[in-house]
């Protein structure tokens, strides 16, 4: 018996923070990020469906705020121009390290970067992931072969059609 | 005939999202086509270089601020009953993060009993990784616990009550490391024993008992450790096992 029927939102924080951190790369705005969802949750529990996935709903309210918040942001806030001529490791066999990953992650398109975490990390299914991102499924799985081949690229030490070569 | 394979099917086996019998498909096919099967191991592991470079958030102490930000709730007629609470945590009494000190530090054991119940709260529900270690390595499992909070510890039995093991989880709080034990019944209840170093300075503590959010927490301190079991059963149920907890735990 549950003595606490209430959805508690407390129990999506580990994971909500996970994703926020994987996404912005940053501990601080990954944090706001999850503080502003459940802001925004709080203030909406009535939308919410009991009995529905609170997980997928509380992913797709931080999707939005993060969408939001990369409208407003100023071009220069994002340093990555600078870092795409970067390589992300020399293109050895050994096991990828998590730097390699981060670097690796800052690289790819927003919405690329998204659907591979929502999918590799936060294992949502195809249908969850099109739910949480509010596109049809085949976007999400066109957007997962794009992220993953690029990442492998990147990951190989081998430049995507998109990046140049540095020796 | 079987359906060619197309370039969905390598994505929906790489996460394990395809029927037993596509899956046998994909897996003919990759034998059959090496690059192919080099591009699926590829994203295998990236994969798990997400989870090697993230998972660790998992564990990570919670900051006091996340903490309240997900407890805090609008006063509106269905929550009448909770009144009572937001007042409390209008004064600040609800609303520790794991590890972290308030403005005004609680009594020891109260701050620890309340680590304990969010700690119950946040992973008692997971439904895929409920545990970092299994009870199938029970024995690796308490070893590796035992070394990080830096006693032998023991998971108590509670076979005779109809919990098993279910496996543990290190944590942090502000103390250093947090070991917590899970355990389950038939019925998918499960319950939480968090042991951590207390603050130096503590007398042995008397078995004590308080409701956090629902969730009810027996603890009590023992010389160096801490202890508090926590569920969201009923309340004579958790009574048993907090003594047959606090019996074993304290005749080792």
């Amino acid at each position: 018996m549950r003595l606490n029927p209430k959805p508690d939102l407390i129990e999506h924080l580990p994971r909500l923070r996970r994703y926020a951190r994987a996404l912005t790369g940053d501990v601080v705005r990954a944090d706001d990020l999850v503080q502003d969802t459940f802001e925004r949750a709080l203030a909406r529990l009535d939308l919410w469906q009991p009995g529905s996935d609170l997980r997928a709903w509380l992913f797709t309210l931080m999707h939005n705020l993060f969408v939001n918040q990369l409208r407003t942001r100023r071009p220069q806030d994002t340093a990555l121009d600078e870092a795409l001529d970067i390589p992300v490791s020399g293109g050895q066999m050994e096991a990828l390290t998590a730097r390699d990953m981060h670097a690796a992650l800052v690289r790819l398109p927003d919405e690329q970067r998204e659907v591979i975490l929502l999918v590799g990390l936060e294992q949502f299914s195809y249908a969850e992931a099109a739910q949480v991102l509010g596109v049809p499924i085949g976007t999400i799985m066109s957007r997962l072969a794009r992220a993953r081949e690029r990442m492998r690229h990147m990951l190989a030490g081998a430049p995507a059609v998109q990046l140049k070569v540095v020796k | 005939m079987t359906d060619p394979v197309r370039e969905d099917d390598l994505h929906a086996y790489v996460d394990g999202a395809l029927p037993e019998a596509r899956r046998l498909d994909v897996e003919a096919w990759l034998a059959a086509h090496p690059e192919d099967a080099a591009r699926v191991q590829a994203w295998a592991g990236q994969n798990q270089a997400l989870h090697a470079a993230f998972d660790g958030v998992l564990n990570e102490p919670l900051p006091i601020d996340l903490v309240r930000a997900a407890r805090r709730r609008p006063v509106r007629a269905p929550w009448r009953a909770m009144a009572a609470a937001l007042a409390l945590a209008a004064s600040g009494l609800i609303g520790y993060g794991i590890g972290l000190r308030e403005d005004q530090p609680l009594p020891v054991p109260l701050h620890f009993a309340r680590d304990a119940a969010i700690a119950h709260a946040v992973f008692s529900p997971e439904a895929r990784h409920p545990v970092e270690v299994d009870a199938a390595h029970a024995a690796h499992l308490v070893n590796w616990l035992s070394k990080r909070v830096g006693t032998q510890l023991k998971a108590p039995e509670f076979g005779a009550l109809g919990f098993e093991l279910l496996g543990g989880r290190l944590l942090a709080d502000e103390s250093g490391p947090v070991a917590q034990f899970m355990y389950q019944d038939a019925g998918g209840h499960r319950v939480t024993l968090y042991v951590r170093r207390a603050v130096t300075g503590n007398r042995e503590t008397a078995f004590r008992h308080v409701t956090e959010n629902g969730v009810e927490v027996f603890y009590w301190i023992d010389r160096d450790f801490g202890y508090a079991l926590s569920g969201q059963i009923a309340h004579q149920d958790m009574q048993k096992l907090a003594d047959a907890a606090y019996r074993q735990m304290m005749g080792g």
